[in-house]
């Protein structure tokens, strides 16, 4: 925890946390450790709240990135810990230049803040090929930017990006502080390429914790790996030391990958309860599969009603099922999100999708190309953006995050 | 919508007399104390328990839970055993299903069926008088048998005349003919839009036929073909586009015209394989009709090359108006404000969408300002609203 600048942050005024991720009895006095063997945000209990950026690295200058890249992992270390965003503070410094911290979140605890990076594609290669950073041969396989899905209206620009920052807390203003201050850090070496505020987890990472509802007003990711998995873990979340020779950097860590999924809210809203209870697959109450049982029993998709099973061959719970996939699960951490009014004054809304796997050309491609071709809730559903990172494992003691990509 | 396959009357073992609506119950309330009408029923593996042997009339609630190991069911059948009066069907183990039911005053049976075979687990089951009773239904059965009637004769008239002008499409898109084939274009798909949830119900024939570019997964191998692909031949893009040689068209559009004809085929079966129209589904005919409007018409995607989408918007609104106008006398037994709601909704919706027409047709999408659109969209809004509960309505 003693990183240099840290001690000097902890004055400002912002509650001193308990560290170690303990809920503790003062709200939001949870705090947890920046470093460590994985990084932050990923198995965490999912927070409630999320400020998600892609980045484009502006520099041709390798050197530069790297400067960079150590500069916010100290600053993410501050800020988890409930600091500020520079070594300074937002009122301490110097009364004619700007303040290093740009204080929106003076007097605010660390509220369960964790700040994850990732590598883009297109970091290590650009759209003409270009090595950018000598380190196109490091570049693991299996990030490639994903394929189109039939239906897909991806937007370019909020899609893709050579970095992505996943900020993650239980106070949105603290999630917003913490990428606005390392947004600020990095001009002249990156600029934002888009961002998505999400307001409501749909996951659960933990079994401390009940599943949440998604805008459907449907339990989701009751199947969702928990932390408690760690056999799950190691088999569907971390990439493991021999799955790609190329990138034994990346072992540890994960891919995350990203998708801003509209909801066709006012159309659904309009569909009887039992409609939307075969689109799903679940009751909408206790999200039980329509199998029967409670939430966490396990579907039974043999078993028959009086028109064909009670779990339809296009619900949404059998189309994306482990069965039809060898297996495969994800670790999944989305987000509920409004943005505001489209221009015919309907919800400008959905789930913003995150996943982290191993691998996502057996974790997530079939899925979703599953998901496209059969799934009953495609009706009321567009996607639009989507974009895949390498998630580097985590920052060990005097390590700046990638490091071993760079090092 | 959900698209369910219309079933053929053949298939179709058991219908209720008069379909009773089912929703799920909310987990924790199951009979309200006070509340006569609302009752609980456990169906177990080899009970059936009602919290009350008889209710007085008027709508009656049934919270069946069930507790044994198979999928049950639970009816109220007529005092001959035999006459369906209600039922609840596919509740799986652990779960609990409502059903809710107009029931007059007379003797009645409850039946739960656990693993849905045989007779039951029947009691009798009273419904004493009250002045909440309704109006005898007996004259609804006949008001559904004529909305069936009726609702199938639209379709088979609609299917006719799309065949028809599929067939004229193709001989002009064949031959060459590509004004013609344009200016015909919107009008043979008027007949598709206006019966395009029973078009939809075909799940195979409904992407080979109507799916847009977006929707294919060519990556994964799938083939784009039906009118879209023939549309954008029609109105290529300006760059970037490879048009169509003869022996492409001849493909493209015989592959439409046996699709269409297949469709045809199916909607005009006769005997145990002619399509039943259930009021539910005729009701959600209407809805789903509304919900296409409100999904591709309005958003200008369905014809993203010819943008002719008010063609397909009117022709959805003649399919939904219909099929509404089908049902609503028997809305107007049941529930005369929405009727009437319904009658002025659709009224306001045609005096909008009338202003924008242009000779026998209309203005192209790309013609309507932003706020025109809007405007549009208020008004399907307005009547999507409270015509997604004709379904419930007209079935309770």
């Amino acid at each position: 925890m003693a990183a240099a600048g840290a001690a000097g942050a902890f004055a400002v005024g912002r509650a001193s946390a308990p560290g170690e991720g303990t809920a503790a009895a003062a709200p939001g006095a949870t705090s947890y450790p920046f470093r460590g063997e994985r990084q932050a945000g990923i198995v965490t209990p999912a927070q409630d709240r999320l400020h998600f950026v892609a980045l484009d690295v502006t520099t041709d200058d390798r050197d530069e990135l790297v400067r960079l890249l150590q500069a916010w992992t100290e600053a993410a270390e501050r800020m988890t810990q409930g600091g500020s965003a520079g070594p300074v503070g937002p009122v301490e410094g110097a009364a004619d230049a700007p303040p290093d911290d740009t204080g929106e979140a003076i007097g605010l605890p660390p509220s369960g803040l964790t700040i994850t990076f990732g590598f883009g594609p297109t970091l290590f290669r650009d759209a003409d090929g270009n090595d950018r950073f000598g380190i196109a041969d490091r570049r693991p396989a299996a990030l490639e930017p994903l394929p189109l899905f039939s239906a897909d209206v991806i937007d370019p620009g909020r899609s893709g990006g050579d970095l992505c920052i996943q900020a993650c807390a239980d106070d949105p203003q603290v999630a917003v502080h913490a990428i606005r201050n390392l947004v600020r850090m990095g001009f002249g070496t990156t600029a934002v390429r888009w961002s998505q505020l999400g307001f409501g987890r749909t996951s659960t990472t933990s079994t401390s914790q009940s599943t949440p509802r998604n805008l459907f007003g449907f339990k989701d990711g009751t199947a969702n790996i928990k932390a408690e998995e760690g056999a799950a873990l190691d088999e569907h979340v971390w990439v493991g030391g021999d799955d790609d020779p190329a990138a034994v950097w990346l072992s540890g860590g994960s891919y995350l990958v990203a998708r801003r999924i509209n909801m066709n809210i006012e159309i659904w809203d309009r569909q009887s309860l039992d409609a939307q209870e075969q689109f799903v697959g679940r009751t909408k109450g206790s999200g039980a599969p329509l199998s029967g049982g409670k939430e966490f029993s396990d579907p039974d998709f043999g078993i028959e009603g009086s028109a064909g099973p009670l779990i339809p061959v296009d619900a949404h719970v059998r189309v994306v099922h482990p069965d039809q996939f060898d297996g495969v699960r994800m670790l999944r951490r989305g987000y509920n999100f409004v943005d505001g009014s489209n221009d015919v004054g309907g919800l400008d809304a959905g789930l913003f999708f995150i996943a982290y796997v191993r691998d996502p050309r057996t974790h997530f491609i079939p899925l979703q190309r599953a998901m496209a071709k059969s799934d009953a809730l495609m009706e009321y559903l567009r996607f639009t953006s989507s974009a895949l990172f390498a998630v580097p494992p985590g920052v060990g003691k005097g390590e700046y995050v990638g490091q071993a990509l760079f090092g | 919508m959900r698209k369910t396959l219309l079933a053929s009357v053949a298939a179709l073992a058991v219908v209720p007399a008069l379909a009773a609506c089912t929703e799920n119950a909310s987990d924790k309330n199951g009979g309200k104390g006070g509340d006569a009408r609302a009752l609980t029923v456990t169906s177990s593996a080899d009970g059936c328990e009602l919290s009350a042997g008889k209710a007085p009339a008027g709508t009656l609630t049934f919270d069946v839970t069930n507790t044994g190991s198979d999928v049950t069911e639970f009816y109220l059948l007529g005092s001959d055993g035999l006459r369906i009066v209600g039922e609840v069907e596919n509740i799986g183990p652990s779960l609990t299903k409502k059903l809710t039911v107009n029931a007059p005053a007379g003797d009645y049976f409850t039946a739960c069926k656990p693993g849905m075979v045989g007779e039951g687990i029947r009691a009798a089951f009273t419904v004493s008088p009250s002045d909440d009773e309704q109006e005898t239904s007996a004259s609804d059965q006949e008001l559904i048998d004529q909305a069936q009637a009726n609702y199938r004769a639209y379709v088979q008239d609609q299917s006719g005349q799309l065949l028809e002008k599929t067939k004229q499409f193709v001989e002009l898109y064949e031959g060459g003919k590509d004004d013609e084939a344009r200016a015909l274009y919107p009008v043979a798909r008027e007949h598709w839009e206006r019966i395009e949830t029973v078009a939809e119900s075909f799940g195979d024939l409904d992407p080979l036929t109507d799916a847009r570019e977006a929707d294919v997964d060519f990556a994964a191998g799938e083939k784009w073909t039906g009118w879209h692909r023939i549309e954008k031949d029609l109105w290529p893009p300006a760059k970037g586009y490879q048009a169509l040689k003869p022996a492409a068209r001849k493909t493209y559009g015989d592959d439409l015209l046996k699709n269409v004809t297949e469709l045809d085929r199916r909607i005009q079966a006769t005997g145990a394989d002619a399509l039943s129209y259930p009021i539910d589904a005729i009701a959600n005919g209407s809805i789903g009709l509304l919900e296409e409007v409100a999904k591709g018409k309005i958003t200008g995607e369905e014809e993203a090359w010819s943008h002719t989408d008010l063609w397909d918007f009117q022709a959805n609104i003649d399919g939904a108006r219909v099929a509404y106008e089908g049902v609503q006398p028997l809305l107007e037994n049941k529930d005369a404000a929405l009727a009437k709601e319904l009658t002025t909704k659709f009224a306001a919706l045609q005096k909008l969408l009338d202003q924008h027409r242009a000779g026998d047709g209309f203005v192209l999408y790309t013609e309507l300002t932003q706020p025109q659109v809007r405007e549009l969209s208020d008004a399907v809004n307005a009547l999507s609203e409270p015509l997604s509960r004709l379904t419930a309505a007209v079935t309770s």
